[in-house]
């Protein structure tokens, strides 16, 4: 232990690595959090909560809630499905899947938000069809649910994958053997031991859900009350110079950041081996 | 036979039923609506096709979104490095907050973020209102840009720098320092090629993040064409004059060069011993 001092910094090198990282996170992190609330609360608690309680904002409120309740449960299914079928056999092509899984994650939003345009906008042939049966997909509640999903698509899957391979086959097979059959094992077996990693995951896509801004941006159409979420409820805001308004609503959303990161810690602290992707 | 080539034989049930699923659900909602970029992007001529992707504007667009990219990431690497190395090495206050305030700009939502950094670095914010003093405008203009870009790819580099830090061995840097190397010599010789991959990586992840970067920027970046217009934008604003085909082109070409940065990724996470693997 006498060689310590070999191996770390001078004193003053490290309170300058110290103040420079503290400063960095300060200046790019802490201050931009900080400033949401101060304009939020510009011109009073009253301002504030005037803001948050219209028929807009409780619109935007709601249909940001319908669009995750929706798209999350969905995402979740499909993890714990591809998370099964890759984590549980040796199959072909399974680097492929697992690439092809993550793919959302390298499109831009706004990419994400035009192919479901193309696909089943006014020009296309699904939606001609959809229109000559009366359903309206884009600048809709359904088109914002599908964008939802694709950009939240990987999140649980990228999340059970890496936890599931390292548990390995071994109890689930033990469970067979014994005369569970496979709904059981994994509701007995499987669940209990991925239930942090699933709900981590589950986490994750919901504030992603709740927040996505351009995907949405690109399908909704802007209807005040109608398809505007709280990050497009914002922009509006912000874009028709109603400054308090628009942080009061953001200050909503930066509330459900804090507390997904708080919960994140928490789940970190007392199950760290339950939590296996890099992020 | 092929049967047994194609999948290992089990005693788990559900193969069939979760990977027939899992098949279904992305080629429904990921490879379909991504081929149509391909197939409405050829209902345009070649010549139209370059046309559209190499217009002024487009091309302005190009180079300012690739080069602000390339310089936030640089920036993360940097101040990413050392907020790791701080994080990982010494003993300060508060650890646990900061640590989990990297994580921040993952979970904000990027319109938030947008205006936050808006009101903060414009001229009559906090800080540029400090810097307007001298005449350097942070809002509003591609340095606007950079530091949304910079915000959003925070942590990249942390996180993945971070567990490379983690689990160096200490020994190493012991034994280089009493053969007689200074801590410069050990910071450049032993740790900096130890974390170089990790480095990559976090600076190739910020890089392709802040290239499809849409909600933070478009508050603080001012959306002058030509000068301050970043490619989503582009994509947006065509799409606004209805000229789908030419949104499709211009978005074809970004998802290209996403793809091959995310396979310059997959390399060197395989390089980097698949510590960061998935």
């Amino acid at each position: 232990m006498k060689s310590k001092s070999n191996i770390t910094e001078p004193f003053l090198i490290r309170v300058f690595l110290i103040v420079i990282a503290i400063g960095f996170i300060g200046v790019f992190v802490a201050l931009p959090v900080a400033v949401i609330f101060i304009e939020a609360l510009a011109k009073g608690i009253g301002a504030y909560f005037n803001e948050l309680n219209n028929d807009n904002a409780k619109a935007a409120i709601k249909l940001t809630v319908l669009v995750a309740a929706i798209s999350v449960p969905c995402n979740m299914v499909f993890g714990l499905a591809a998370s099964w079928a890759i984590t549980k056999f040796e199959f072909f092509g399974k680097r492929l899947l697992i690439t092809l899984i993550d793919l959302p994650f390298s499109v831009s939003p706004v990419i994400a938000g035009l192919i479901y345009v193309l696909l089943l906008g006014a020009n296309s042939v699904m939606g001609k069809w959809l229109d000559a049966h009366n359903m309206q997909v884009i600048f809709a509640v359904p088109g914002l649910v599908i964008a939802t999903i694709f950009v939240t698509f990987p999140f649980v899957a990228r999340e059970l994958i890496p936890l599931m391979e390292e548990q390995g086959t071994e109890e689930e097979e033990a469970a067979i053997m014994l005369g569970a059959n496979g709904w059981q094992t994994f509701w007995n077996v499987t669940l209990p031991n991925i239930k942090w990693g699933l709900f981590y995951g589950v986490l994750l896509s919901n504030a992603r859900a709740m927040g996505e801004f351009g995907a949405v941006s690109v399908i909704s159409g802007h209807i005040e009350g109608v398809t505007n979420t709280l990050p497009l409820h914002v922009e509006s805001l912000y874009n028709g110079y109603n400054f308090v308004g628009a942080f009061a609503v953001a200050s909503l959303l930066t509330v459900l950041a804090v507390f997904t990161l708080i919960l994140k810690m928490i789940i970190e602290y007392y199950y760290p081996h339950e939590i296996k992707a890099a992020r | 036979m092929l049967t047994i080539k194609l999948k290992q034989p089990s005693v788990i049930p559900g193969f069939s039923l979760t990977l027939g699923f899992t098949i279904l659900y992305l080629t429904l909602i990921v490879l379909i609506p991504l081929s149509g970029l391909f197939f409405k992007t050829v209902t345009l001529s070649w010549h139209d096709f370059t046309q559209t992707i190499t217009a002024p504007r487009v091309m302005a667009a190009y180079k300012i979104s690739f080069g602000i990219s390339f310089i936030a990431a640089l920036v993360n690497v940097f101040f990413g490095f050392i907020v790791a190395w701080v994080l990982v090495r010494y003993k300060i206050p508060a650890k646990k907050i900061i640590d989990a305030m990297v994580d921040l700009p993952f979970a904000l939502p990027t319109a938030v973020a947008g205006i936050a950094l808006s009101a903060l670095y414009s001229d009559h914010g906090w800080i540029g209102e400090i810097f307007a003093r001298v005449g350097i405008h942070l809002a509003f203009n591609p340095a606007g840009i950079a530091i949304a870009l910079i915000f959003v790819g925070i942590p990249f580099v942390v996180r993945t720098v971070e567990p490379v830090l983690h689990d160096m061995d200490l020994e190493l840097e012991d034994a280089a320092a009493s053969l007689g190397a200074n801590r410069w010599q050990v910071f450049t010789m032993v740790i900096l090629p130890h974390v170089m991959p990790a480095l990559l990586t976090g600076f190739a992840m910020a890089f392709a993040r802040g290239l499809g970067e849409y909600g933070s920027v478009i508050f603080i970046a001012g959306n002058v064409p030509m000068v301050s217009e970043i490619v989503p934008l582009v994509i947006i604003t065509k799409l606004e004059q209805y000229d789908y085909a030419g949104a499709t082109a211009i978005a074809l070409t970004m998802l290209i060069a996403s793809f091959i940065l995310l396979f310059i990724i997959n390399m060197l996470q395989r390089w980097s011993g698949g510590r960061m693997l998935r």
